[in-house]
């Protein structure tokens, strides 16, 4: 395959943004558009544009850790949320709200809520890039002729 | 007792876990819990033996109505004795029989939670967790037969037996499900109190039956039993002698009383357990495998066990409790000397040990074992004798056609038994040859158990109403509801059942010296299929038609696949919304003036997914497609799902693109009319399936929608602003764990399927086992001589 500048630009530049707002949209979930699922999918979004830009090589290069970990953190997380207040003598899924103030940021909230979508979040990404770990392992994109990296 | 059933399951789960550390002593830590056991039914006993029962509950699952309910009666503290006691001889045991190694403490500690799971068994009050202990020990019987195992001879004797009783289990659990829900209780006493009567009840109470048939190894169930004996000895003489195959025969005297009136109730019992007393008995006949013997002696003994505790009257019943106590006690002190001599002479096999001297230091066991062969053959002075004589005097003085057949059905098994002892004593008697192949004797450790268990034999025989008359006597006032007071005692003077004990005797050490002709004659009328052939058959047809079924549905189309996901979705779904749903009004495609320009769109690029020849090319306005819809999510007000539709939709793409680089370029096309219309039809109908049901489901509106409540109690009760995050991380929280886990399985399985064959196999990979026994086409789906070894 054919590695083409513009796009391995444009895919480096998108990228922190694409973060960024998929961070903002993970935690604004409970209150406004957004959430865990999307949060995750606009994440992945951006991890597939460097995939189209670089291949499974430089999606890793993103990610330093292995995908199943990515996944398998997500939904011990979002397990151990839910199953959390059982410990406690509290039902599944019993909800918990912090709402500390922080000097310059002001208030702000996190809940088991908040917690619960972000592990939701990580199974969509691990879920992502185990895909292009799974069908995207051959040759990378090589530039045409005497361009160098 | 439920701390006892905790100790067992924390110290044999703490042992498997350091089961490689502990080596020596385990042995002594697996005898803690059976003296704890012990020391509980000493506590009650007095208590219980006046004729109190003894309970205590647990709350487990309120929700559910479901508590550990324990309870103990008479005959529930003679299993809880012969568990705990003879768990406590046998983990004593195999701390020799094994020697300080990793196995011995693996063994161990799934004997402790074995006992664990039988004394829950016998002590459970409610049905249900009646029913999980019965499972909990087959999964525990499976895991102990399959202890060697890399040997497929133990892998196929581990399933089969699981498969058998499991199978067993759950005919168990209908029938105990079916009669509580008829008499609308959960508990065991209450349910076997007022029984429920009529059809649907017969029906449950036949399925416990096949429950109890499967566990006590009752003809045509009893193949696993001899395969079972590939398991060490103590597990043998633990399990398929002493304790798990009682289960069935605890619970067979359970329903008894409630059940015998029963019309076929007492047919059943009798054709049942006189035909497994007999069958048993003329295999164990002509067994040279002393272990083998004892097995189909014991198939005989479970049998005539059945048939004592089945059959619901009086005198049968105390007659079967201490048969029950006198077998235990036998049977496991014989096959811990069959493992003794396996241990020291390597062998346990009556014509190779013909020509070995059991010499100086075997006197003590020797002398064990005749005295334990004569009690399972009913010799006077023995514990065996006392029961068998109060099961003569029960059947002969019962009358009528159950009391004929009766006798003489465990006449001529009492004289099969006879002739098995005598074969299995025969070893011991012999006097010692000089010239043979000396064997060492075992430590006094090692034999102790033998030693101890046969000093019970002996005082229940000589003074029976001291040693087991009163518990025996509470176990079957306790089933039957009355005042039971045996006559359980040595001498009842010249009466007909000590004459057709003299004729049992005499008869059956006939038939052990020329038992030719009946073995002959016994081979010639055997039935073609016998157990372990028909389980053998059955369950070749299973893989049959899983192989069937799976070349007719699993064709490797790709089109055929899709067409019958498709076509079920419009004749199922689709089809029953048109059906129950009013044809609501199409909806004003006009109130937001923009999502006319974005259908339209929608319809075009759809057009175009159909008309494009490049799969590339399709791939793009297929997207078109998805993006034209987020276009409409968002004209309608629905942010989050726009947002969401464009990420899949994107990715969805990628993903795609990773996929078609493996196909051709171009969509093969098909020349032929009929394939094309076909696909064509397909098409259209999922088309307008899917167009009608969106109508029909959109046109539906419920008085009070679910989304109304969602809206209002979104911000008071879960604290967000986002209904349907709201909905998806909190109202609908656990559907969202439990998607998040699918898309975890997804990901697995979309990554094996795509590196199946990709990659080698790891460097010092642990290669498959040799041949899977569950395969018939493998040479080690069954050991066909072991098979045949079974059957002669």
């Amino acid at each position: 395959m054919k590695r083409s500048m513009v796009v391995d630009v444009t895919a480096r530049l998108i990228l922190p943004s694409a973060l960024v707002f998929a961070l903002h949209l993970l935690l604004v979930g409970h209150d406004r558009p957004g959430g865990g699922f999307v949060g995750g999918l606009v994440a992945g979004a951006a991890i597939a544009a460097i995939f189209v830009a670089g291949g499974v090589d430089d999606v890793r290069q993103v990610v330093p850790v292995a995908p199943w970990t990515v996944l398998g953190a997500g939904l011990v997380l979002s397990a151990g949320v839910a199953v959390a207040p059982l410990l406690l003598g509290d039902p599944v899924m019993d909800a918990w709200k912090l709402e500390p103030s922080l000097p310059l940021l002001g208030g702000f909230k996190i809940s088991s809520a908040l917690v619960f979508d972000i592990g939701v979040a990580l199974v969509v990404i691990g879920l992502v890039f185990m895909v292009f770990e799974a069908f995207g392992d051959e040759e990378p994109p090589e530039y045409r002729g005497e361009v160098r990296r | 007792m439920i701390p006892v059933l905790a100790l067992h399951a924390v110290v044999g789960v703490g042992i498997l876990l350091a089961a490689p550390a502990l080596r020596r002593t385990s042995s002594l830590l697996a005898m803690v819990p059976p003296v704890a056991a012990l020391a509980f039914a000493g506590t009650i006993a007095g208590d219980v033996i006046d004729g109190d029962t003894w309970t205590t509950t647990l709350s487990w699952v309120p929700g559910l109505g479901l508590d550990l309910d324990l309870f103990v009666d008479g005959l529930g503290l003679v299993m809880v004795l012969l568990v705990a006691g003879i768990g406590l001889a046998v983990a004593a045991y195999s701390g020799s029989y094994f020697g300080p190694n990793a196995t011995s403490a693996r063994t161990a500690g799934l004997l402790v939670l074995f006992a664990g799971a039988m004394l829950g068994l016998v002590t459970a009050e409610h049905v249900v967790v009646l029913y999980v202990f019965w499972e909990l020990t087959s999964i525990l019987s499976w895991l102990l037969i399959g202890q060697r195992h890399t040997d497929a001879q133990a892998r196929a004797a581990a399933t089969q037996a699981l498969v058998v009783t499991a199978a067993g289990g759950l005919a168990l659990l209908g029938g105990l499900v079916i009669l509580a829900r008829e008499a609308g209780t959960w508990s065991l006493v209450e349910l076997l109190a007022d029984p429920p009567r009529g059809a649907v009840a017969g029906t449950g109470v036949a399925l416990v039956l096949l429950g109890v048939f499967t566990k006590s190894a009752q003809y045509p169930f009893h193949a696993w039993l001899p395969g079972a004996m590939v398991a060490p000895t103590p597990v043998s003489a633990y399990l398929h002698s002493a304790t798990m195959v009682k289960a069935g025969v605890y619970l067979v005297a359970r329903f008894a009383p409630a059940y015998g009136d029963l019309d076929a109730w007492q047919p059943v019992i009798l054709a049942v357990g006189l035909t497994t007393m007999i069958a048993g008995g003329l295999r164990a006949i002509r067994q040279d495998d002393l272990k083998l013997l004892l097995a189909m002696g014991t198939v005989s003994q479970l049998g005539f066990l059945v048939v004592l505790t089945g059959i619901g009257f009086e005198d049968a019943t105390i007659a079967g409790v201490t048969l029950l106590v006198a077998h235990a006690l036998f049977k496991a002190t014989l096959f811990l000397v069959v493992g003794i001599v396996d241990h020291q002479a390597h062998t346990r096999d009556r014509t190779e040990l013909a020509d070995r001297r059991l010499g100086a230091g075997w006197t003590a066991v020797r002398a064990c074992a005749v005295l334990t062969a004569a009690s399972m053959a009913g010799i006077p002075l023995l514990a065996g004798f006392i029961a068998k004589e109060e099961a003569y005097d029960a059947f002969l003085h019962h009358g009528g056609a159950v009391g004929s057949v009766g006798i003489v059905g465990i006449v001529i098994g009492s004289v099969l038994t006879m002739a098995y002892s005598l074969r299995f004593a025969a070893v011991f008697w012999r006097r010692a040859d000089p010239d043979d192949t000396a064997v060492p004797a075992p430590r006094t450790a090692f034999a102790a158990p033998v030693y101890v268990l046969t000093v019970l034999t002996v005082a229940a025989g000589l003074v029976p109403a001291a040693v087991i008359g009163r518990l025996v006597d509470r176990a079957a006032a306790g089933l039957l509801g009355i005042d039971a007071a045996s006559k359980l005692a040595l001498w009842h003077g010249l009466n007909s059942a000590l004459v057709l004990s003299v004729v049992t005797i005499a008869a059956g050490t006939l038939l052990w010296r020329w038992n030719e002709p009946v073995v002959r004659a016994t081979a010639r009328v055997a039935p073609p299929i016998d157990g372990a052939r028909g389980f053998q058959i059955v369950l070749e047809a299973v893989f049959t038609l899983a192989r069937t079924t799976t070349t007719r549905v699993q064709t490797g189309s790709l089109p055929r696949y899709v067409g019958i996901i498709l076509l079920v979705v419009v004749g199922g779904p689709a089809a029953l919304a048109v059906a129950t749903t009013s044809p609501p009004d199409l909806p004003d495609p006009t109130d937001v003036p923009a999502q006319l320009a974005l259908a339209c769109s929608v319809v075009a690029a759809a057009v175009a997914t159909a008309l494009v020849r490049r799969r590339l090319g399709a791939v793009v306005v297929l997207g078109a497609v998805g993006y034209s819809m987020a276009g409409i999510f968002v004209a309608q007000g629905a942010p989050d799902l726009a947002l969401t539709q464009f990420a899949v939709e994107t990715l969805t793409i990628v993903a795609f693109v990773l996929v078609l680089r493996q196909l051709p370029a171009r969509f093969h096309l098909d020349d032929e009319r009929p394939g094309r219309l076909r696909r064509l039809l397909v098409s259209a109908a999922v088309g307008a399936s899917a167009f009608v049901l969106v109508l029909a489901v959109s046109g539906e509106s419920p008085e009070r929608p679910a989304s109304d409540m969602a809206v209002e109690r979104a911000l008071p009760e879960a604290g967000g602003r986002n209904v349907v995050n709201v909905v998806l991380v909190d109202f609908r929280g656990l559907d969202t764990l439990g998607e998040i886990s699918v898309l975890l399985v997804a990901a697995v399985g979309v990554t094996t399927l795509a590196r199946v064959g990709r990659r080698p196999p790891r460097e010092g990979a642990r290669p498959l086992p040799d041949g899977d026994p569950l395969d018939p086409s493998t040479p080690e789906y069954r050991d066909k001589d072991a098979i045949e070894e079974i059957r002669s």
